[in-house]
């Protein structure tokens, strides 16, 4: 079967439940992740697409205003901490960190299988909590809405994202161990993919950050249970506080949501511009600054809460600062591909599509950090494309292209290839179609969380509602091939796209063990040699 | 109400300005980076003979050139936002003051003179307003997106607002922070007319009778809660001489430092008013015995109010 | 995973699991010391807000139960860290003994503060509510001040629960550690003596500075 007949693969080792259940394998772990997001993805998206489905009429079709809250409620609460907060790290961080470093397994094969565990019991928990009715809090859970006024399973939903925080935090002190102690001889810091780097930078946000936000809910779940508590201005709390505290996690769990898209990106670009990654130390560094920077920013979701003016300014200039780093990267990425050999399969495309949506999503974040201009645009469908562009438009296409790009690896089968290629530009056009109307919505006016609305949005929200149906189509059609590839698709060789890095000098899929011998890193990464042209295709 | 709507206000044609620059900047940055990927993806697709020449390593210069560009753009966009924005919400001294209550899920108004409406907003062009909005639940958001203007509104604090309208008109009002189940449904309408309109409108809908000045209510309160037994009829202030304890004089209060116990010096203002009134405890005042009440929940927030507009109506030295 | 011995990889030898288990450690602390973060700032700041109240409220603990659970977490800190000093030097049975007297100190505290001094609160009606004990002006803000001493009393207990379970369970397998293999002994040690600098914060918070203004 598998042309290097040497040690089994990891995906033969056990056939049964129980190997997969109690694995240690930091490979077949990623796969039960990706299996759990995937499922978080669609029952999120299906929630999207009710959402839009209510939109198409000013009148709201779905009825309820309760019903309408509870949905976006949990489309964001799913898609915030069940799908794009875990989603690269814990999939496909987990299945290469290992690899990428030459190493067996992460430090804690055991902590990696408990976080999986503690994610399963949360999402267990939120679905509960759906299921149960949900929650209209919308997922900021700003008190004293939440704490006093809502109704719905807010303690469950509440308690399903602190387990989901523990999740999260095992797996980012996991990634930071694993990093500093289990590199492969001559794999100095400089020689680390810029995945790995990413993924560092992502796990410090994730151990620092995480915490204050597990703190928080509890204090909000304990003011719901008792009725008294901090952030109660009735006895001398401050609602503003809350604000303060969520978005002091809020803000850098976004940089947890798209630095490893980044990672991911920086690896699939000089892949297939068969060149060596333009200014390595400055997109690294890149990474940091923003993860440091991204601590520093929390209060530029509060430009109109009732803040000081002093306090806008300050947080005004620091989000300039933290978008510095971005462009950096983007203009990088770009310099790459210049007097490369630029191939157009299926990752580079969803590559390019992430480096234009990512970047109208950071360019429209510059007016929402440019105090004026958000006094107008914040809370309103202008934010709500911002984020989506960012979040979605970059980070899923990130996680799509990584996927593809990794997938030879993950499986042992190629994908189809054409239909990749559909996939990476139906998803591009059918997401501008959805949100860039929401862009001249929230100019318009149009405030966000609304179940009906004026008449004279009406077009511009059937434009988009049509989008959300192509977008559909274009999700779905991945977990078509790809799972067709699973039993169909053709065997594929160590190093299908002739890319550099450890991952690809292992057999694919990898063995148990990873690698048969400890390799020994002996250059800089992404070192392609341009004249000789990988023969590809 | 239809449709685009050119701002009806002068800041808020300066925002719009910022927000074309803004515009205008993003198009320029994704023209370059569209432009640069179309160019390498066709120019230096794997197939095609161009000549690549000898790869570069020197990459420093130009990522030290597109940092500092990135940081000069960063910096005017940040000063223009940041100083409009403190233009925009910081009111004049003669603007006129109007209250707003966010409850769930409505909005309630009153004007000083007494006249009440609600989800709806009467005010004169040509005039700066600078509303004074409060919440007796939830966090609500005042927002006019003709205005390019909005702020939220939190319970316990006063927050303000102020615009000046050039163009009559009736202008859509939202709440945009959520606020629970009929978030959708607190919208209402701004209206804009000349000043004789205003006039005219201010002395129609209910009977004088029926309705009292905002300051005239809050002088009835202000007996009737017993206030003015300890700071004097018209709040010039108690002693031990006039109404058996010292009181300070609230005349002409509004706008003036007032020491406190603790040291601290604060300025007098609505929010200042509010705390006296219901958590006397937090600021005692210094040179007087802390032995004012609180009245917390026994005043409603429209009371609260009307307390304050009376109380701003007092000048110094004069009874009314 | 039997043949992960047939490789010489990095995480082969046992000073390489030290280290990394030791760094683990650490991390999770940082994450600790963020988890209790809010706390401690939400208080300061909502005293800041009404001292006057939060005086009043901290004039109702029971200063005496305090200062003794400060010393008996302190001498469980040092009894560990004797404990930890015999296991270096090879004495495994000097081990047992002092981490016994560090589990005992512990649970003390336990016994001390959830069987008597939370029980006391509860009869004077401490805890925030209709039926709260304290009147007057500073009713509310002492209300606050409660809703954070119990709030952040359970969560300490709450550590030290787990943390008189892992000395419990050093306790048991006493028998793997030797001199030079003890790694666990020290995670847990670290872990320990995090719990007291938590508590180190905690009261000041609650018994001193109402005191003291």
């Amino acid at each position: 079967m598998n042309p290097s007949a040497a040690p089994a693969s990891y995906l033969d080792d056990g056939h049964t439940l129980r190997s997969w259940l109690f694995t240690t394998d930091h490979k077949r772990i990623a796969i039960l992740y990706i299996g759990a997001i995937t499922f978080f993805f669609f029952v999120g998206g299906f929630a999207a697409f009710l959402i839009r489905y209510n939109l198409l009429s000013p009148k709201g079709l779905i009825g309820s205003a309760e019903t309408y809250n509870r949905l976006f409620s949990m489309h964001g609460i799913l898609m915030v901490w069940f799908f794009l907060v875990p989603a690269v790290p814990v999939t496909l961080g987990n299945f290469l960190a290992p690899l990428m470093l030459g190493a067996r397994d992460l430090a804690f094969p055991r902590l990696n299988l408990l976080s999986w565990y503690l994610f399963m019991v949360a999402g267990v928990v939120a679905l509960y909590a759906v299921v149960g009715g949900g929650v209209d809090t919308g997922w900021t859970f700003y008190t004293p809405l939440t704490s006093f006024y809502s109704k719905g399973h807010v303690i469950a939903a509440v308690v399903a994202i602190f387990i989901a925080g523990f999740s999260s935090i095992a797996t980012g002190l996991n990634f930071i161990v694993t990093i500093h102690k289990l590199r492969a001889p001559g794999m100095t810091w400089y020689r680390m993919p810029v995945f790995l780097w990413s993924l560092y930078a992502t796990s410090v946000i994730l151990v620092l950050a995480t915490p204050v936000l597990a703190m928080t809910l509890l204090l909000l779940a304990f003011e719901r249970i008792f009725g008294i508590g901090v952030f109660d201005p009735k006895i001398g709390g401050d609602p503003l506080l809350f604000q303060h505290l969520f978005w002091f996690y809020s803000h850098p769990a976004v940089y947890v949501m798209i630095l490893p898209g980044f990672g991911v990106i920086s690896e699939i670009i000089p892949a297939f511009s068969r060149k060596e990654l333009f200014g390595y130390k400055f997109v690294v560094w890149a990474s940091i600054a923003i993860a440091v920077i991204g601590f520093l920013v929390w209060g530029h979701h509060m430009f109109v809460a009732g803040t000081s003016l002093f306090s806008a300014l300050v947080f005004s200039l620091l989000s300039y600062m933290v978008a510095v780093p971005s462009a950096i990267k983007v203009f990088n990425w770009i310099g790459t591909m210049h007097k490369g050999y630029i191939h157009f399969d299926a990752p580079m495309l969803y590559a390019i599509g992430f480096i234009g949506l990512f970047t109208t999503g950071g360019l429209t974040g510059l007016f929402l950090a440019a105090l004026a201009a958000d006094v107008h645009l914040t809370q309103t469908y202008f934010v709500v494309a911002h984020f989506h562009y960012v979040m979605v438009g970059g980070m899923v296409s990130a996680y799509f292209a990584g996927i593809h790009f990794w997938w030879p690896k993950m499986t042992g089968r190629l994908y189809p290839e054409m239909w990749g290629r559909a996939g990476a530009i139906i998803i591009f056009v059918g997401f501008n179609l959805t949100f860039f109307p929401q862009f001249l919505l929230g100019y318009l006016g149009m405030p966000r969380r609304y179940f009906a609305y004026p008449q004279h949005f009406e077009a511009l929200n059937l434009l988009s509602s049509a989008g959300a149906l192509t977008l559909a189509v274009g999700y779905i059609l991945p977990l078509g091939y790809l799972t067709w590839s699973l039993f169909y698709g053709e065997r594929a060789s160590a190093n299908p796209w002739g890319a550099t890095g450890l991952e690809w000098t292992t057999p694919s899929p990898p063995p148990t063990e990873n690698f048969a011998v400890t390799p020994i890193v002996t250059e800089e990464p992404y070192q392609y040699r341009q004249a000789e042209t990988v023969n590809h295709e | 109400m239809n449709g685009y709507l050119p701002s009806a206000t002068v800041e808020g044609r300066e925002v719009d300005f910022l927000i074309l620059a803004l515009v205008l900047v993003s198009c320029a940055v994704l023209a370059l980076v569209f432009g640069l990927i179309l160019l390498y993806v066709v120019r230096y697709r794997a197939d095609s003979g161009v000549y690549r020449g000898a790869p570069g390593r020197k990459t420093w210069r130009f990522e030290i050139s597109w940092t500092a560009a990135t940081l000069a753009v960063f910096f005017v966009l940040f000063i223009w936002g940041g100083d409009l924005y403190v233009r925009l919400f910081q009111p004049p001294a003669d603007a006129l003051q109007i209250y707003v209550i966010g409850k769930q899920w409505m909005w309630k108004v009153e004007h000083q003179g007494g006249q009440r409406e609600i989800n709806a907003l009467h005010v004169p062009i040509n005039r700066p307003i600078q509303l004074v909005m409060t919440s007796e639940d939830v966090i609500h958001d005042f927002s006019i997106p003709a205005f390019r203007i909005k702020h939220d509104v939190l319970p316990g604090r006063y927050e303000s607002l102020w615009f000046q309208v050039e163009t009559p008109g009736t202008y859509e009002l939202f709440c945009t922070q959520l606020c629970g189940v009929g978030h959708y449904s607190m919208s209402g309408e701004v209206v804009a007319m000349s000043q004789p309109e205003f006039e005219t409108w201010l002395a129609g809908g209910a009977a004088p009778g029926q309705r009292e000045d905002m300051a005239a209510a809050g002088k009835a309160l202000f007996t009737a809660h017993g206030c003015s037994g300890c700071h004097g009829e018209g709040g010039v202030g108690g002693s031990p001489a006039t109404t058996g304890v010292s009181a300070p004089a609230l005349a002409g209060l509004l706008g003036r430092s007032v020491k406190l116990q603790t040291g601290a010096t604060v300025t007098a203002d609505e929010k200042f008013i509010r705390d006296c009134l219901l958590t006397p405890d937090k600021m005692p005042i210094a040179g007087y015995p802390q032995i004012m009440p609180s009245f917390s929940g026994q005043i409603s927030e429209e009371n609260v109010l009307r307390l304050i507009a009376y109380i701003k109506s007092l000048k110094s030295g004069s009874r009314t | 995973m039997s043949d992960a011995e047939a490789h010489e990889f990095q995480f082969g030898s046992a000073e390489r699991q030290h280290e990394a288990a030791i760094s683990g450690m650490w991390l999770f602390l940082a994450t600790e010391a963020l988890f209790f973060g809010p706390i401690f700032l939400s208080w300061i700041y909502a005293r800041h807000a009404d001292p006057s109240a939060f005086d009043a409220g901290s004039r109702h603990t029971a200063l005496m139960i305090g200062l003794t659970n400060t010393g008996l977490l302190l001498a469980s800190s040092f009894t560990y860290s004797v404990g930890l000093a015999c296991i270096a030097f090879g004495s495994r049975r000097g081990m047992v003994i002092w981490l016994a007297i560090a589990w005992a100190l512990g649970a003390a505290f336990i016994g001390l503060k959830f069987g008597v001094e939370w029980r006391m609160d509860l009869k004077e009606g401490l805890f925030p509510g209709p039926n709260f004990a304290i009147h007057g002006p500073a009713r509310s803000g002492a209300q606050l001040f409660f809703a954070f001493y119990f709030f952040g009393t359970a969560l300490h207990g709450l550590h030290l629960v787990v943390g008189l379970g892992l000395v419990a369970w050093i306790i048991f397998q006493a028998e793997r550690f030797t001199a030079e293999r003890h790694s666990p002994v020290r995670v847990v040690g670290l872990y320990w003596t995090f719990i007291d600098i938590i508590w180190l914060v905690l009261f000041p918070l609650i018994y001193l500075i109402g005191r003291a203004s």
